[in-house]
């Protein structure tokens, strides 16, 4: 009982992480109506901003945390003005192939700059605390709390700023969106922007948690993606529902299955939900 | 370098260039005819050259296998294999909208290449299958000249069966579901079973690309299955050679593999302690090649051939 708790401890870690991931890729398909394949890669990229202030200038995460959202954010719309604008006119599956090069642009860039090595933010041991025979890092408890808290300010962005609501209506349906005078570019832009530095957020938190190599972000892209489909893919609240489902589930898996294999869990419960319920838990759209 | 070693070396550039073709052949089918959009060509890939490296290495105490059967046992169960895998891929997202064959696809490569590593009894693991026979091997040699004519004879039966099957009622459907799924279906053909089709014959011969590959390089380990080089440099090779055109998908394999071994020979010159740096450098060139291909010429060297333009 007790290791099953301690595994669903790991899972709500996890959980979080994808939730942060998800919410990006579900808005962006919403939005763009594309799935965004260069999004795991946008998190290996957050995590080294941040390491470039945590290593370099000296900042404790908390501060570092923001700053690299902040240069992911501008790095998504870097990449979405010089790129994916100029091929948003064409098929959306065009936009597809681009961020899978996208992706592997991005993780070779990594690879070039800070190279192939696992690094960390701080070396030394994080010494748990024991709650009834449990096992809870204090890192654990910076990345639960630092995902609550911007799924909370997502939260109220969405539902209380205007371009929240125009990025609800865009999601609904563009073209009305476009009729009742959304300015659709602008959107786009705040898509980028909530994106990458959420991505970036996601990506921080999960190299505290394990290592920063370059496939950091690709070796969660499954699981991320499994979790905006579980939780309706468009659906942005689903995706909190869906991280967590696959967080846990994955985590929980690793009593039984070979750990390498957890990728594998989140595709096979991914299908699962395809094939009882093609739109997700949360109903998502076509 | 002197005129033999030139030569040489030019068979062992057109080999990888023909193993490419094949999986550009392949990819054309999926993506240039019935747009299916398959981001996994590395699994498919892989099950063949590990199907055929398995029934055809002499046995071996570290993995499953060494049947020692003949070569041709050895393409035909990878093709068979790589299809049987794509059926199960097929039936589970036939239905669904493109970006979820894309997620599955990838999905499914990133599964076979878990197993690959870590399923030691089938596979030896990281450590690999060597010593995986080349064709006629015990009559004519270890040539590559051998093996580049095995690979030309196989591209010519696969070019010519897919262009006759383009120009045949059944390729014209497939376009069709491309350009207007609801029309076809309109028309009252069974859209699913036309991509199913499309989709496995694709992954067939992605699979007998797979075989000739683990045959061409003797040694095979999951190291050579990553998306990178396996799935993306396929990419990059039809959407520059013209995706919808099986002359282009050939072409494109020829000059994406001269981009690259080019970079490779450029990076060569850096000093030693930047090795890994290159190649990085190399993937980094060649995905800015794509965006730039992408937006100043998506429809390739060969664009597709279309009524109006003949």
């Amino acid at each position: 009982m007790t290791d099953l708790l301690q595994l669903l401890v790991f899972g709500i870690v996890f959980g979080s992480i994808l939730t942060l991931g998800a919410i990006g890729v579900s808005l962006i398909f919403g939005i763009l109506r594309f799935a965004h394949f260069a999004h795991g890669d946008m998190m290996t990229v957050g995590a080294y901003f941040a390491l470039i202030f945590v290593a370099q200038i000296g900042w404790p995460i908390y501060l570092a945390l923001p700053a690299a959202m902040i240069g992911a954010a501008l790095l998504a719309i870097l990449i979405d003005q010089t790129v994916y604008r100029r091929l948003r006119r064409t098929a959306p599956v065009i936009l597809l192939i681009s961020s899978f090069g996208m992706a592997l642009l991005l993780r070779a860039a990594v690879q070039l700059i800070w190279g192939t090595d696992n690094q960390v933010y701080q070396p030394g041991i994080n010494v748990p605390y024991v709650v009834f025979d449990i096992r809870i890092k204090p890192d654990h408890l910076v990345i639960v709390g630092a995902s609550v808290i911007l799924v909370f300010a997502f939260h109220l962005f969405l539902k209380m700023t205007r371009m929240g609501k125009a990025m609800r209506a865009m999601s609904d349906n563009v073209d009305l969106a476009r009729v009742s005078g959304i300015d659709s570019e602008r959107v786009v832009i705040w898509t980028w922007v909530i994106g990458g530095a959420l991505a970036a957020a996601a990506g921080v938190l999960l190299a505290l948690d394990t290592r920063l190599n370059p496939q950091l972000g690709w070796n969660v892209l499954l699981p991320v993606f499994a979790a905006t489909i579980v939780g309706g893919i468009g659906r942005v609240y689903g995706a909190i529902a869906g991280g967590m489902f696959i967080g846990i589930a994955t985590e929980l898996s690793t009593a039984v299955i070979l750990p390498a294999y957890k990728p594998a869990v989140a595709f096979t419960l991914m299908v699962l939900v395809l094939i009882l319920r093609p739109r997700g838990l949360v109903r998502g759209m076509n | 370098m002197e005129l033999g070693g030139i030569t040489e070396y030019g068979l062992f550039f057109l080999s990888f260039v023909g193993i490419y073709a094949l999986l550009s052949l392949g990819l054309n089918l999926q993506w240039g005819l019935t747009g299916q959009f398959n981001i996994g060509i590395a699994g498919f890939f892989a099950v063949g050259a590990y199907t055929s490296a398995i029934l055809t290495t002499a046995p071996s105490p570290h993995h499953l296998g060494g049947f020692g059967m003949p070569l041709v046992v050895g393409l035909i169960l990878a093709m068979v294999l790589a299809g049987l895998v794509a059926v199960l891929v097929g039936l589970l997202t036939v239905r669904l909208r493109t970006d979820y064959l894309a997620i599955a696809t990838i999905g499914i490569a990133e599964i076979i290449r878990l197993m690959l590593k870590n399923e030691e009894w089938l596979t030896n693991g990281v450590r690999g299958i060597p010593g995986i026979p080349r064709p006629f091997a015990e009559t004519l040699g270890q040539s590559d000249a051998v093996f580049l004519l095995v690979v030309v004879v196989l591209i010519l039966i696969v070019y010519l069966a897919l262009e006759a099957a383009r120009r045949s009622p059944w390729g014209r459907v497939l376009r069709a579901i491309r350009e207007n799924e609801d029309g076809v279906r309109a028309a009252g053909k069974d859209i699913e079973r036309f991509r199913l089709e499309a989709f496995v014959v694709g992954s067939m011969i992605m699979g007998l690309g797979g075989a000739l590959f683990a045959h061409f390089v003797g040694f095979i380990s999951p190291e050579a299955f990553t998306p990178e080089f396996a799935t993306f440099l396929v990419w990059v090779m039809l959407i520059a050679g013209g995706s919808g055109n099986n002359k282009g998908a050939v072409l494109g394999a020829l000059i994406i593999w001269l981009v690259w071994t080019g970079t490779e020979f450029l990076t060569s010159m850096a000093p030693p302690e930047y090795v890994t740096q290159a190649g990085a450098l190399r993937l980094l060139m060649i995905g800015i090649l794509v965006q730039v291909i992408l937006l100043v010429r998506p429809d390739g060297l060969l664009p597709e051939e279309t009524a109006e333009r003949k």
